[in-house]
């Protein structure tokens, strides 16, 4: 084929202003770090990053109000309900957690980050820049790309361009799980970890791809659609590639049997990093595969379903079982985060109407929730950084009422106790579960929030109920930045516990899939 | 008939209560004190208007000050609360019972024991003004509770209940109080969650987008899933009643859990799951509930015996009183089961009567350990030489507990019998024999206590204050008067439960000998 033949492709560009915004802020910043003097750089960074997350949110309210929901790009993107309630909720955590970035009260050394990465962990270098108040900033444009990727993910109507975006989101967020200023080891193997099994997934994503070509001659999920629709193709290619495609879109999501990176990524990551991935990395995840599995698979649901309630119970009971048994505050988190992948994997399962908008409703609570919870770990410190060994817990609610008042709600809230948008959104995939037909599920699902009741339960007593230690960390007092953070989390929480109405409806309005 | 929205206004008054209660600077213990028992008065007062309100004539309607708007349209709930007259003397007995803890607990939030014990050393500071304010939103809790007629608003509340409760018994409690917050939260917790199954089971098969009560009504539900719906929503209430062998968290809950809140506990919070069987389970599935009775009748009677039985065995007083509590709810559970007025109307009866009763019991108790700084029978004796005004209250709560004639708890357990007997004979006579074995250990408990020999160790202990006589008094009054006169109670009870009986689709046995219709239900 002669190379003028190929037509150039046409481009709707209004609707991509959301990424095209981010990917624009996130290379501004890599421009900033090169030309603007050192002493101004941080906040340079701040307000590009900030600036352009919040712009993309009003792109991206913009489109909801005028924009039709259609595919673009040749049909490669899909903007529709799901693509922009995913990424104005993306946008908003994204702000929060680029506020958790920049603070840099809580360290006397100024920031979670270290500024020399490339150091090794003990040496005489890198003991002396740990107190040294010099700071970092590539981490922000790095954040960034990781966000652009992540807005791209769950909008991508073409698996070769889904692959890119989820290198494009994985890539940064690597290099930053090692960026640990206190316990460097610690976060150095963590993303070493990460990164290999991430290697590992995105190896089988591409596998899957190929197969899922060889099955219906395209990666557009609409091909893929109509190919399953019609006889006369190799069921075989069909089930190893979604079964292929899974494994990778899974492992993002941290369901079980390939969840064993969060705890540890959690842990070792900076706290304001593990937020970031907990609460943006997962929305991100769960849209790419509610858009596969709805859109390409719709049809074949009878085929994977009984794959997926097998990975839901797992996760689900794996999740809450382990979680039962850490003593550290960030990998009962990560535990408690599988528990609830499982709990979001409820909501695909169902595969209709409600279970799409029930699921959206519950990635966003989830999100706020998860992310004000890891702002509130970070505070909690001893001399040597964090203080996450729950026994150092003891008796918080007596050192700083204000502050264990607000983690044991957002500990409800992830509970799901009545009152809290936890519950709502429990309450909301359930029952689209079982209006699927799928009540052995949720069974399960009531019994594994019974178990997960039980440790948020104990985290709450440890704090409540208990004397604090003589030598217990303390509670460092954040600037405004973590605390809007906080206070934006906690808000929602709320306030998605008490009058859910608006966000459901919104979200029932965005429950479409353009094919 | 008025339109009023008491059952708002009940709800919403405590809660305000407790905000203000708990915005009030830090140190105005004396003043969170004042605030939170005028708010509490101040319910009563307004329950005690909607109750003289309520309209008991024939022809009115089953659910009264009822309110229905949308919440969450999206899912098909709404914001819905009504009282008919099961919930109203439910609602009537916590608002009640609620300023009477707020008042024996006045000065004993702080100064509680310092019994050895796993979390004795690690006792934190009280803050009295987070009790208070605890006490308040429970209440606002378990009046929305009885008041909620959407399944879902009924969960919500049943849920949250769980959440002061879990923080006074765990902070507030005895020395192994983490151990029994912690079981209290988990079985209420795993009961709960299988509702929520149920919640959305019934909701999904009613088919009709909606967890309003009165339109759940008279469904069409299959066979099965009435069953599988009916054992949902039962074991949840079975645990909270609780019914034997669901019972086992009571004693250390009950046992652990501040004076004040032990009363609320078993007191009012139990009820919800004798309520929810009247309320829920059989009106919503009718078949099933008459398949499932003799199985539950069954449970009830072992529970009579058994918690008796155990009970006598108690050496810790609260222990004690909580396994009566288990055989008590043994009788209600009967009652409730046995598809006739006369025993749905003892049952109610028999649940304001239980929270009257023992209510009074724990409060007394709680008093004599706040001065003898022990739980055990075996470190009292001969309390009443110096104490006699408690040993009166003492006997007196203890008689009702052990139904004695002329007390209120007499007539409901009397009801209860018969009514059973009607349709189980063999159940209700063994159940019979509970009430020799209460008298066993209630008269135990007092002789051991109260009379014998004086032991140096309490020659000083002071007699009741004025205080405390004041927050037992008005309870042992009621149990009198109604143990006389029950009319004014059971005629609001008596219209609920025959429309209750008329949603189960049965009808009261004709009477085999003149027994059963001697006794007058007040209709």
């Amino acid at each position: 084929m002669p190379t003028d033949n190929i037509p150039a492709p046409s481009i709707a560009y209004v609707p991509l202003l959301p990424m095209l915004i981010v990917f624009g802020a996130a290379t501004l910043g890599v421009l900033v770090e090169a030309f603007v003097p050192a002493a101004l750089r941080r906040l340079w960074q701040i307000a590009v990053a900030v600036l352009g997350l919040a712009s993309a949110f009003v792109a991206v309210v913009y489109l909801a109000n005028h924009g039709t929901h259609r595919l673009i790009a040749e049909s490669a993107i899909a903007v529709d309900g799901p693509t922009l309630f995913l990424q104005g909720t993306l946008c908003l955590l994204g702000i929060g957690s680029v506020f958790l970035l920049a603070e840099r009260k809580l360290d006397q050394g100024g920031g979670e980050v270290v500024s020399q990465a490339s150091h090794l962990p003990g040496s005489r270098e890198d003991l002396a820049l740990a107190d040294s108040t010099r700071v970092q900033t590539e981490i922000y444009p790095l954040a960034m790309f990781a966000l652009g990727g992540m807005l791209l993910f769950p909008a991508c109507n073409n698996l070769l361009l889904m692959f890119v975006a989820l290198e494009v989101l994985s890539l940064p967020l690597y290099l930053m799980a090692g960026l640990a200023r206190r316990r460097r080891l610690l976060s150095q193997e963590a993303a070493l970890k990460y990164f290999l099994l991430g290697a590992f997934a995105s190896a089988f994503f591409l596998y899957g791809v190929a197969l899922l070509y060889g099955y219906a001659g395209s990666v557009d999920l609409g091909d893929i659609l109509a190919a399953t629709a019609t006889t006369g193709h190799s069921d075989a290619l069909l089930l190893l590639g979604i079964a292929m495609l899974a494994v990778g879109l899974l492992f993002k999501v941290g369901a079980v049997p390939f969840q064993a990176w969060t705890p540890d990524v959690y842990q070792g990551s900076p706290t304001p990093v593990t937020a970031l991935m907990a609460a943006c990395t997962k929305v991100a995840a769960f849209g790419a595969l509610l858009r596969v599995f709805y859109v390409a698979f719709g049809t074949s649901k009878w085929d994977w379903r009984p794959m997926m309630w097998a990975v839901a119970i797992l996760t689900m009971a794996l999740g809450a079982v382990l979680a039962v048994t850490q003593t550290d505050v960030e990998r009962m988190l990560a535990y408690s985060s599988i528990a609830h992948t499982g709990f979001i994997l409820v909501g695909v399962i169902a595969v209709n109407k409600d279970g799409l908008s029930a699921t959206l409703f519950y990635l966003l609570t989830y999100g706020f929730t998860t992310l004000a919870s890891f702002a509130v770990v970070g505070l909690v410190r001893d001399a040597s950084g964090e203080a996450t060994h729950l026994s150092q817990w003891a008796g918080l609610a007596k050192k700083s009422p204000e502050v264990a008042a607000v983690f044991t709600f957002l500990l409800l809230a992830l509970a799901g106790i009545p009152l809290t948008s936890g519950f709502i959104a429990k309450f909301a995939v359930f029952k689209a579960a079982q209006e699927g037909g799928a009540t052995g599920l949720v069974v399960v699902g009531v019994i594994a929030s019974a178990v997960t009741a039980f440790f948020y339960a104990r985290v709450i007593l440890l704090m409540y109920f208990q004397q604090p230690a003589a030598d217990g960390p303390t509670v460092a007092i954040p600037s405004a930045f973590t605390t809007s953070t906080i206070a934006l989390g906690l808000a929602v929480t709320v306030a998605l516990g008490v009058y859910p109405q608006p966000l459901l409806d919104l979200a029932d309005k965005a429950a479409l899939f353009v094919r | 008939m008025t339109t009023t929205p008491w059952m708002t206004i009940l709800l919403v008054v405590p809660a305000v209560g407790a905000l203000l209660v708990s915005l009030l600077p830090k140190g105005s213990d004396l003043l969170a004190k004042q605030l939170a028992l005028g708010v509490s008065l101040l319910t009563l007062v307004l329950t005690a208007v909607a109750c003289v309100q309520f309209d008991i004539g024939p022809g009115a309607q089953r659910f009264q000050f009822a309110q229905h708007h949308d919440w969450i349209s999206a899912l098909g709930v709404t914001y819905s609360v009504g009282a008919d007259g099961i919930a109203l003397v439910l609602i009537a007995l916590a608002a009640l019972l609620v300023p009477l803890v707020l008042l024996a607990s006045w000065d004993t939030v702080e100064g509680l024991l310092d019994v050895e014990g796993p979390d004795a050393r690690l006792t934190p500071q009280k803050s009295v003004k987070t009790f208070f304010a605890l006490m308040l939103v429970l209440e606002s809790f378990m009046i929305g509770v009885f008041a909620a007629t959407d399944v879902f608003l009924f969960y919500v509340f049943f849920e949250a209940m769980l959440i002061p409760m879990y923080f006074l018994i765990g902070m507030y409690g005895g020395p192994r109080r983490s151990y029994a917050a912690v079981k209290f939260l988990l079985y209420s917790l795993v009961g709960g969650l299988l509702m929520l199954a149920a919640v959305i089971g019934l909701y999904v098969q009613s088919g009709k987008r909606t967890f309003r009560f009165d339109e759940l009504l008279n469904l069409n539900l299959s066979h099965s899933a009435q069953m599988w719906l009916f054992l949902g929503f039962f074991i949840a209430f079975a645990i909270k009643a609780p019914l034997f062998p669901f019972h086992t968290w009571l004693p250390d809950a009950g046992a652990e859990a501040p004076t004040g809140g032990a009363v609320l506990l078993v007191g009012v919070l139990d009820k919800v799951g004798t309520f929810g069987f009247l309320r829920y389970c059989l009106p919503l599935f009718p078949w099933a509930a008459h398949k499932a009775a003799p199985y539950v009748i069954t449970l009830s009677v072992i529970g009579v015996i058994y918690g008796a039985l155990l009970a006598m065995g108690q050496k810790d007083l609260k222990r004690l009183v909580s396994y009566t509590s288990v055989a008590h709810f043994g009788f209600i559970g009967m009652g409730c089961l046995a598809f006739t007025t006369q025993a749905g109307t003892g049952a109610v009866f028999y649940m304001v009567n239980h929270g009257l009763s023992t209510g009074a019991l724990f409060l007394v108790i709680g008093f004599l350990i706040d001065r003898g700084k022990s739980r055990l029978v075996t470190d009292y004796s001969g309390i009443a030489k110096v104490a006699p005004v408690l040993a009166a209250m003492f006997f007196i709560s203890g008689l009702s507990s052990l139904a004695l004639p002329g007390l209120s708890t007499f007539v409901s357990e009397f009801l209860v019998l018969v009514g059973t007997f009607t349709r189980y004979k063999v159940a209700a006579s063994i159940a019979t024999t509970g009430i020799v074995l209460a008298a066993i250990y209630i008269l135990l408990a007092y002789q051991r206590t109260m009379q014998g020999a004086l032991s140096t160790a309490h020659e000083n202990m002071k007699d009741l204050k004025p205080r405390e006589v004041a927050a037992v008094a008005p309870l042992l009054v009621l149990m009198l008067v109604l143990g006389f006169y029950p009319k004014p109670v059971t005629d609001i009870i008596n219209p609920a439960v025959k429309a209750t009986m008329q949603d189960t689709q049965s009808t009261d046995p004709a009477p085999t000998d003149a027994l059963p219709q001697r006794v007058s239900t007040g209709n």
